[in-house]
């Protein structure tokens, strides 16, 4: 196998297996994002006649893209497979939580109460989610298969051994794994997949005009509803796509005209910005953000 | 563009954080925003260190508080050339399991060594790991030359006596680059410093290594992951078994064995990629579908009639033991070879392989964490095997404690 693509393919569909195999309930967390794009395509070329052999599980934050959730809806829908969608706005009045605050109120740390709950409310044992090793430092050290205990949370110093392709997904009761099949992909290897495969998708990742907020860090901010502006913060219309799809609140638009697959890819090589330092205020806050998020039971 | 998969390994402070580091920020391969955030966590005290590249890999808390790796990290970087894959494996003895879970995947180890200290324990340790895994390449950098000015006399002395260890221990192709990560010499760029090497820098060599692919001619060999039933109106008697080529090539027509029940026949149809093909090569994700109707679950083995592998109910094998606590006779496990899992029990612990000297030592009936030994495994049902120096994915396994759910050993046949 010479095309590198091929062998991130064979990989990911090799791991997607063996979550089927290995596990009684299995999840797909699908955001609409590129990256859990690409998962659900990995899950047709895995599966294909038959069903997923699992649900796809989306935490609504309520500050979702309008663009991203249709795209979810429609595939969903056209592919006929399962999608279960959980709301933190729901999580938050039934456990009594405090909602983002701020300018920019993220609910980044509150969805994982929603994801740890919609585990336990299916009891899934296994989700497999689209993080990359190339995203973040901390995902940069995790496994394939990576064990959570009964809170969901990821212990850094204790990981197993992970050999070859052999992947140990045995849990007691009450455990969950999370699953990464494409950690070895970058940021340009799912834009070289997506090309190559021509896959669609939400229309927010192509270049469109959008009113913007820039941040005092100097990031563009789709203006919307859930932002609390102040008057003397600036609002300007912009050409610009995203580069990830999170949470309006949280996930910044970058300038481009990238308007093509290879618009974007071109834009992405000569890039000089991470994927996430440009697009998240969320790891801003401290250099061991992700690493907190995951010990509290973030995917 | 073809895909290099390599680790790195060597003695705590030997600079291999540096190293990848210094591959990386040479190459231009590091954002603007990560260097800013590695800029203001530096130490700016150092003489020449305005950066510290160790920071780039060492993503956890934990191993930024101490400076040490603690787990493997992986970071990924291409040139025009090809695409890597790195795994950055921890140097301290403790964290030896790490070592080996970046290790198994790699094509290439690059091994540091401290141009001062020569050939260590260490050293010879990640050594034999290389060796009992089968990675096709070694190379050993000997680093920090700048701290023995240059001498290419020190090099050549190093590489002898390295060149006498990896003979013993039956390394398969070792080369040699002189380097000082930390002043950037002979990482990307040749240095003049060393003008005496006429090699090629690290980056151009990993650019245009050829790493053995193996043997071409392998045997081949399939194991069911998961079977695909529909069982729509459409599709009633659809019944396909999904999973990845292990080694050689099927074909539409071949007349195959199942194992370990020794059932015979024929490959009907194969899918992959959602397409009907004739034939389906080497780690090539597929669905297989066979003429008769027979009972087939996720771990058997499909393999051509005439090339079978061994099965039995017993195997010899090299492991690693690889729990904080040590091994107890009796103890029960599963092993796991790739999909298919069974109950095991060590029967016997022949010998421990000494690091030193790569002797057998007679064993004391114990195994501790990172020690290596030669041990008989007595498993409940009948495994299909090859060994693993012939065919790697069909002589691998795991052993997986029962008790714990912790992988505990990883084994070779």
């Amino acid at each position: 196998m010479k095309d590198y693509l091929d062998e991130l393919e064979a990989e990911a569909i090799y791991i997607l297996r063996e979550v089927a195999g290995q596990f009684d309930r299995p999840a797909l967390l699908f955001s609409g994002g590129k990256d859990s794009i690409c998962l659900v395509h990995l899950a047709l070329k895995a599966f294909r006649p038959g069903k997923f052999p699992f649900p796809l599980v989306h935490v609504d934050t309520g500050h979702n893209f309008q663009e991203a959730l249709d795209f979810r809806d429609s595939l969903a829908a056209e592919l006929g497979e399962q999608l279960i969608v959980r709301n933190v706005v729901d999580t938050i009045a039934k456990h009594n939580l405090q909602d983002a605050k701020g300018k920019f109120p993220s609910r980044n740390g509150l969805q994982t109460h929603t994801l740890l709950d919609v585990i336990e409310e299916f009891e899934f044992d296994v989700c497999i989610g689209g993080a990359r090793r190339d995203e973040e430092k901390a995902r940069a050290k995790e496994r394939v298969f990576s064990v959570r205990d009964e809170f969901g949370q990821w212990d850094p110093k204790l990981q197993r051994p992970e050999l070859w392709s052999i992947y140990n997904g045995k849990i007691d009761k009450g455990e969950n794994v999370r699953v990464f099949p494409i950690s070895n992909w970058t940021e340009l290897d799912v834009w070289n997949y997506i090309k190559r495969e021509n896959l669609q998708l939400p229309e927010i990742y192509f270049t469109h005009e959008r009113e913007c907020v820039v941040t005092e860090q100097g990031q563009l901010m789709a203006n919307n509803q859930f932002l609390n502006l102040e008057e003397t913060d600036q609002v300007v219309t912009k050409k610009v796509r995203y580069r990830t799809v999170g949470d309006m609140t949280c996930t910044a638009a970058v300038e481009s005209e990238a308007f093509t697959f290879d618009d974007i890819i071109a834009e992405i090589s000569n890039a000089k910005i991470s994927e996430r330092g440009a697009t998240r205020m969320d790891d801003r806050i401290s250099e061991a953000a992700m690493e907190d998020r995951k010990k509290g039971g973030y995917f | 563009m073809d895909l290099l998969r390599f680790f790195t390994a060597g003695n705590v402070d030997d600079g291999k954080s540096t190293l990848i580091g210094r591959l990386l920020y040479d190459s231009e391969s590091i954002s603007t925003d990560i260097l800013e955030t590695l800029t203001r966590q530096s130490k700016t005290t150092g003489e020449n260190t305005t950066i510290d590249l160790a920071l780039l890999t060492d993503g956890l808390r934990a191993e930024r508080e101490q400076g040490i790796t603690i787990d493997v990290a992986y970071k990924y970087f291409s040139t025009d050339k090809r695409k890597f894959i790195i795994a950055d494996t921890p140097g301290h003895a403790q964290y030896t399991r790490n070592m080996f879970t970046g290790a198994s995947t790699a094509q290439l180890a690059i091994i540091l060594v401290d141009a001062r200290n020569g050939i260590t324990d260490q050293t010879k340790r990640h050594s034999i790991i290389s060796a009992t895994l089968g990675i096709p390449q070694v190379l050993l950098c000997i680093n920090k030359m700048d701290l023995m000015a240059y001498s290419e006399d020190r090099f050549n002395e190093i590489v002898s006596e390295y060149q006498t260890f990896s003979e013993l221990i039956g390394l398969n192709k070792v080369d040699f680059i002189p380097t000082s990560a930390l002043a950037g010499d002979n990482v990307v760029h040749s240095s003049e410093k060393l003008s005496w090497y006429k090699g090629l820098p690290l980056l151009e060599y990993l650019e245009t290594v050829k790493v053995d692919e193996g043997n071409l001619k392998e045997e081949a060999r399939f194991q069911v992951q998961y079977v695909i039933r529909p069982q729509t109106e459409a599709l009633h008697d659809y019944r396909g078994y999904a999973g990845s080529v292990l080694s050689g090539n099927f074909h539409v027509g071949d007349e195959v064995t199942i194992l370990p029940s020794g059932v015979q026949t024929r490959i009907s149809k194969i899918e992959s990629n959602l397409k009907e093909v004739k034939t389906a090569g080497k780690n090539q994700p597929v669905v297989i579908h066979l003429e008769d109707d027979l009972d087939i679950s996720r771990g058997n083995t499909i393999v051509p009639k005439n090339a079978l592998p061994q099965t039995e109910k017993s195997v010899e094998a090299t492991i690693c033991w690889m729990d904080n606590g040590a091994f107890n006779s009796g103890q029960k496990f599963l092993l796991q070879q790739n999909s298919f899992r069974t109950k095991a029990v060590i029967k016997e612990i022949h010998s421990k392989i000494d690091i030193h000297s790569f002797q057998d030592l007679e064993s004391d009936g114990n195994l501790q964490l990172n020690e290596l030994a030669k041990v008989s495994i007595k498993i409940a049902e009948a495994l299909s095997f090859d060994s693993f120096k012939n065919l790697p994915k069909s002589g691998a396994f795991i052993l997986i404690n029962e008790n714990t759910n912790q992988t505990v050993a990883a084994g070779v046949i």
